[in-house]
């Protein structure tokens, strides 16, 4: 699957941009400011029905104007589909495939996999354990669909838990006997939710490490362990334990809702002990063997967007990260550099079909 | 619409409680009381005597807790009943839905709602504590859960589980699955899911 044409209105600051793309590598280049991740944002739009970057759509939109539009064509299987999404000011924002307008969006979301490692994926690794749990979530709910049904049946448990561990004001008494079945509940809910991350970690932990390796040249030993309350024996037990804590801060402080992801490089954290590289490469890593499940699950190659990654890597990691992309595993690659001349020299090497597009001041043309 | 002026007094104190009624906004309380005027004086007062006397002469069953023009609702009092068997249910709605079925010979126990900490409803606002006392009496040899299948549903039949588990009744719950006349393909993986791990022999079904 790739995206043939692109058309953009108004999208942030690419006012007017109409482009043919490859099926093989489309390069951006351009400096700071100029536009290229806004249209690495816009094809992920198309994708996800919202921004990589800004939850808020209305800011989306070009200062000066009352709406954007974004229109693509991908081809599947020598299927040609027409994807619209557009936004109007203070309006609903509409998606049409094939001229047809979904009524909803989650109908949408699935169609056209994608994957965008960007700078901002180093927040993986160094802030909290929410985004790595979100990480987890993203990943498994796309191929295991009740999935995400036990994650919300989950939290909604937790949610009145914790409500019920307020209304007590202190007295244990008063809810004792309604805790034990609140408690009951976390646990098998939370236990099938832990089964299910267990396995996956599993199998992601050799992708990650294959990815790892290929890009820092082996050197280097990573590994990531899976921490959860489940694994410290019975959680009924450790909630009944906690009792008393729980109930003096209302809020319930065992469970899969505080599970996290150890990320180690040669046995330390690589939160603490990585350099601005070795992190780099572990968030991509993270990255890719999320797109090779993807890819297995789907049976094509996701679309992959890979936003100013060169920096901070150095030309080892570089050019091992494009031999990579020149792999058949992936299929159409959007990259954005600020520095034409390194770009060009490495995607040469991959020998992929390519196509260079300069970004100047939200103008985008093509140039080679 | 909202701020209309009415050309009376009477009319306008009839449109504001017609319009307190659920699912009737301002636009169609106007066209109810313009309705009721038309009517004949002795309509009107049949009309508004049932209101009056539902909301004055209505009981609940002192046994099921079922609404009731009497101390014991006509299903209790039934003497073709099976006493032994009894069916837990959310509320009024759902014996009604059940009676329809015309499939169930045994009683009813309402709960008035489920456990819900959120929306301040704990065991002690349902009426958990009469079923208890109705098991502990000896006359119950079943107890059939119907709530709904939320998460809500599913934390209160566990409660009351724990609460009759001492005293050696059964338990059971009705069965969760795809609906009959159903094509497959439109039911949701949970249920189709969990179809297939509670499939039954296929004698049962014929």
């Amino acid at each position: 699957m790739y995206l043939k044409h692109i058309n953009l209105l108004n999208f942030k600051n690419l006012k007017q941009c109409e482009l043919d793309l490859t099926s093989g590598i489309n390069c951006f280049v351009g400096k700071n400011g100029a536009g290229k991740t806004n249209l690495l944002d816009a094809v992920f739009y198309m994708s996800f029905c919202k921004s990589y970057f800004n939850s808020i759509d209305s800011q989306l939109i070009h200062h000066d104007e009352d709406f954007f539009v974004i229109q693509g064509s991908y081809i599947r299987e020598d299927q040609e589909d027409q994807i619209y999404a557009g936004l109007k000011r203070n309006q609903k924002k509409q998606f049409k495939r094939n001229k047809k307008e979904y009524t909803r969006l989650s109908d949408h979301i699935g169609l056209l996999p994608l994957v965008m490692i960007s700078p901002g994926d180093e927040r993986l690794i160094t802030e909290g354990s929410e985004l790595r749990r979100k990480y987890i979530d993203s990943v498994v709910s796309q191929f295991d669909k009740p999935y995400l049904d036990l994650i919300i049946r989950y939290n909604r448990i937790v949610n009145q838990r914790n409500v019920l561990l307020k209304s007590a004001r202190g007295n244990i008494k008063l809810i004792e006997s309604q805790l034990d079945v609140w408690d009951e509940q976390l646990t098998i809910t939370g236990e099938q939710i832990f089964n299910k991350r267990e396995t996956f970690i599993k199998e992601l932990e050799p992708v990650f490490q294959k990815y790892y390796r290929f890009i820092s040249g082996g050197h280097e030993q990573v590994s990531i362990i899976y921490h959860s309350h489940h694994q410290k024996g019975k959680l009924t037990e450790q909630l009944l334990k906690r009792r008393a804590k729980d109930l003096v801060l209302g809020y319930t402080s065992k469970g899969i809702h505080r599970d996290d992801l150890e990320l180690l490089l040669n046995g330390y954290a690589v939160k603490k002990d990585g350099s601005q590289g070795q992190k780099k490469t572990f968030f991509i890593a993270l990255k890719l063997a999320q797109f090779e499940f993807l890819k297995d699950f789907f049976g094509f190659s996701p679309i992959l967007l890979l936003d100013d990654l060169f920096d901070k890597l150095d030309d080892d990691r570089v050019s091992s990260l494009i031999e990579l992309a020149g792999r058949d595993t992936f299929q159409q690659i959007f990259i954005t550099d600020t520095q034409r001349k390194r770009l060009h020299d490495i995607v040469k090497q991959t020998g992929k079909e390519h196509r260079f597009f300069q970004v100047d001041n939200g103008e985008i043309n093509f140039d080679i | 619409m909202n701020n209309s002026r009415y050309p009376s007094r009477l009319l306008e104190s009839a449109v504001n409680e017609f319009a307190r009624l659920p699912g009737i906004g301002r636009k169609t309380a106007l066209r109810l009381a313009l309705f009721v005027l038309k009517q004949e004086v002795d309509d009107v007062t049949r009309f508004t005597s049932a209101i009056r006397e539902l909301r004055e002469e209505i009981q609940h069953c002192k046994v099921c807790y079922n609404i009731s023009d009497s101390e014991i609702c006509e299903i209790c009092a039934s003497p073709k009943r099976d006493r032994s068997l009894v069916c837990v249910v959310e509320s009024i709605r759902d014996v009604m839905a059940i009676e329809n079925t015309q499939q169930y010979t045994g009683i009813y126990h309402v709960l008035g709602g489920v456990i819900s900490p959120m929306d301040g409803i704990g065991p002690d606002d349902l009426t958990i504590e009469p079923l208890v006392e109705k098991v502990k009496s000896g006359e119950v040899k079943e107890v059939i859960f119907a709530l709904s299948t939320t998460m809500e549903g599913d934390t209160t039949n566990f409660f009351i589980y724990r609460k009759l588990a001492p005293h050696s009744i059964e338990m059971t719950t009705i069965a969760r699955g795809v609906s009959i006349g159903d094509e497959l393909e439109y039911a949701d993986e949970v249920t189709l899911g969990r179809s297939l791990i509670n499939r039954m022999p296929f004698e049962k079904t014929l």
